[in-house]
């Protein structure tokens, strides 16, 4: 709640400006104008626009080293911009870092809890340096420990906990303030079904009760069920904005996939999709993809083309567009290509594929 | 509720996690606990049977010299601890919280002279069982431990700013043995410096340790009669000469390391 912002005392001269200051209540807006960061010969943000309003979920969907991590540490005061500003609920993160501290949570890519104390101590410690008194801390760290199924665990270290529950402890630790502004950074990564539900049920919850949040994520999907709007990333630059509705219909709805089992079927099966879809046909791996409108239509009518043509039809599918399609369509490469400067690979996202036959 | 008010208790919550720590990591404290033992003991026996100090004992000499040089090292768990959290992810988390700037630093060397206090007593021992004596009083040689706990603790500022810097744990430890080991051996560390070459002698004399190790023999009653005063300015004023640089580093240290822990983001 924004009533619970943590008091600090403040010199008098200070306490007099922020008193007319103080007479608005905070507004959770997000606003960040031409955001440039360079590593080097990297440029990891290359002027980017972002705005979010009060009580709105934006995504900020990109692949591996789109500069989204680096987007959220610059609002979050955690490194500096190398040109741009932006404003966090009202406060200027180069200009007033410690404002903007107080009214934001973070949860960062990889979950930043202390091994060495249990769960119950991490989140009283962040209460207590939120400055939230130390009964309140006690009581909300409780509290939060139950919102996130770890009251079991509460009293043990982290040390022992799962890459499950680290994530989980890490979450709780940016609602500790219950901050007008969350920032989640790819924050259902390495979490099961159940969690990622758990989670995206507590967002839901953060934004009804008028918080802001901004979340990374490398899953359509994700974005798709939790985010007003969304931001696809690439190359630290802004290249689609919209409703996940609006980004499926940029790159043409549904996607049909038919696997043959033999090489010499591929010219064929490609020339019936051909006639069938919105786009050229790609074939990788003797499967081929090709963007579809009503595909409940069309997929029976293409099965029923390849069966007359006597081709070996070993899978078929219908489904809605990935990442991969969205960044395919938007810069001609996949999602992957564009992450080629990273030696890790980020988990593979399967497709959703609604098996028909 | 003032901003330093503000800052002690930020301070005082990040001290308290890294106490806890020390119960929960015992590697690191039986390490603390047995260097001071194996550090005493080897000497005592290996150079303390060839080393002559006139007109007194070898052991009683050394005691001295191994406290400087064990927290010295003591504050290598400094820079180790601040590079572990880095390496962890807990720096960014306690930068994104609206807490006081200085606050996990100081926290950190704060907690950290625990380590030293233990060290101290465990060798005070060891000191004791090897025949080294407190000859005047018990006042004047608690001033002799906390001129040496000042100089570690400022010396643990020093480590702090390098733990910030690079950011790695294993790089901290061997940084720190390159700068402490230079500094704790060619001193009066272990040996009286009247044999040294003549450069190596004056680095010894204005070397801090050194003045460190003399005040705190003057203070403990281990200098025998017989020896005669230093002639070096420093040694002369051993006590102020090494209050000098205790603020000296500090006042270099503590505003450089609070200036590298804002600018520590953890790298991806
Ligand atoms: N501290 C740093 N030093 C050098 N280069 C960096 C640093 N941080 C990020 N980069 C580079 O900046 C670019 C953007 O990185 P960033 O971490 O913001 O991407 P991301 O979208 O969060 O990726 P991921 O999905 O892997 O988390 C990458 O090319 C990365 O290598
Ligand atoms: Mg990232």
């Amino acid at each position: 709640m924004v009533d619970r912002q943590p008091v600090v005392a403040r010199p008098w001269w200070l306490k007099l400006w922020s008193m007319q200051k103080s007479t608005t209540p905070i507004n959770g807006h997000i606003e960040a104008e031409g955001l440039v960061k360079r590593y080097g010969d990297v440029t990891a943000l290359d002027g980017l626009d972002l705005t979010v309003p009060e009580g709105t979920v934006l995504g900020l969907l990109g692949p591996n080293g789109s500069g989204k991590t680096t987007a959220v540490s610059i609002l979050t005061t955690l490194i500096q911009s190398d040109g741009g500003h932006a404003v966090v609920a009202g406060a200027d993160v180069a200009a007033n870092p410690s404002e903007v501290r107080r009214r934001i949570g973070l949860s960062g890519q990889a979950a930043a809890v202390d091994e060495n104390l249990t769960g119950f101590e991490n989140l009283e410690m962040i209460g207590r340096l939120y400055h939230l008194g130390r009964k309140p801390a006690v009581e909300r760290a409780r509290e939060l420990l139950e919102r996130f199924s770890l009251t079991d665990a509460a009293d043990r270290l982290a040390k022992g906990y799962s890459g499950g529950m680290r994530r989980r402890l890490d979450l709780a630790g940016a609602l500790v303030a219950e901050p007008p502004v969350l920032f989640l950074d790819e924050p259902t990564t390495g979490l099961d079904p159940r969690s990622r539900n758990e989670l995206w049920a507590v967002v839901d919850e953060l934004v009804e009760r008028g918080r802001t949040v901004l979340l990374t994520t490398q899953y359509m999907e994700e974005a798709d069920t939790l985010a007003d709007d969304i931001v696809v990333m690439d190359k630290g630059r802004r290249i689609a904005q919209g409703t996940a509705d609006e980004l499926k219909d940029l790159v043409g709805g549904e996607r049909i996939e038919i696997s043959v089992a033999f090489e010499n079927e591929i010219p064929e099966a490609r020339r019936i999709l051909a006639g069938l879809a919105e786009d050229a046909p790609r074939v990788s791996n003797r499967t081929l993809t090709a963007s579809v409108v009503g595909g409940a239509a069309k997929l029976p009518a293409a099965l029923r083309a390849m069966d007359d043509a006597r081709l070996t039809v070993t899978d078929v599918g219908l489904r809605r567009p990935t990442l991969d399609d969205v960044f395919l369509s938007l810069t001609g490469r996949t999602a992957e290509a564009a992450a080629v400067h990273l030696e890790v690979a980020a988990p593979g996202e399967a497709p959703v594929l609604e098996e028909v036959a | 509720m003032g901003r330093l008010t503000l800052a002690l208790g930020d301070g005082v919550i990040v001290a308290q996690r890294n106490m806890r720590k020390i119960t929960r990591q015992p590697e690191l404290l039986v390490a603390v606990l047995i260097m001071p033992l194996v550090f005493v003991f080897l000497f005592s026996y290996v150079f303390g049977s060839a080393i002559e100090i006139e007109g007194g004992s070898y052991r009683e000499f050394l005691i001295g010299g191994a406290f400087v040089m064990m927290l010295t090292f003591g504050s290598t768990f400094t820079g180790i601890g601040l590079a572990d959290d880095i390496q962890k992810g807990i720096i960014d988390r306690f930068r994104s919280l609206p807490m006081s700037r200085g606050a996990v630093v100081f926290g950190r060397t704060a907690s950290d002279v625990i380590y030293n206090v233990l060290s101290t007593i465990v060798m005070a021992g060891a000191g004791y069982l090897v025949g080294w004596r407190i000859n005047n009083g018990f006042g004047s040689a608690l001033l002799g431990f906390g001129l040496v706990l000042l100089f570690a603790y400022a010396f643990s500022w020093i480590m702090a700013y390098l733990g910030l810097k690079v950011r790695s744990v294993e790089a901290i430890n061997n940084a720190g043995s390159l700068v402490i080991f230079p500094l704790t051996f060619v001193a009066n560390t272990f040996v009286p410096t009247d044999g040294f070459p003549s450069a190596l002698r004056t680095f010894a004399e204005w070397n801090p340790v050194s003045t460190v190790a003399h005040a705190a023999r003057v203070q403990f009653g281990n200098i025998p009669e017989t020896t005669p005063d230093p002639t070096a300015w420093p040694l002369e004023n051993a006590a102020l000469y090494s209050l000098g640089w205790v603020a000296a580093i500090l006042a270099v240290f503590v505003p450089l390391s609070i200036r590298a822990f804002q600018q520590t983001a953890t790298s991806n």
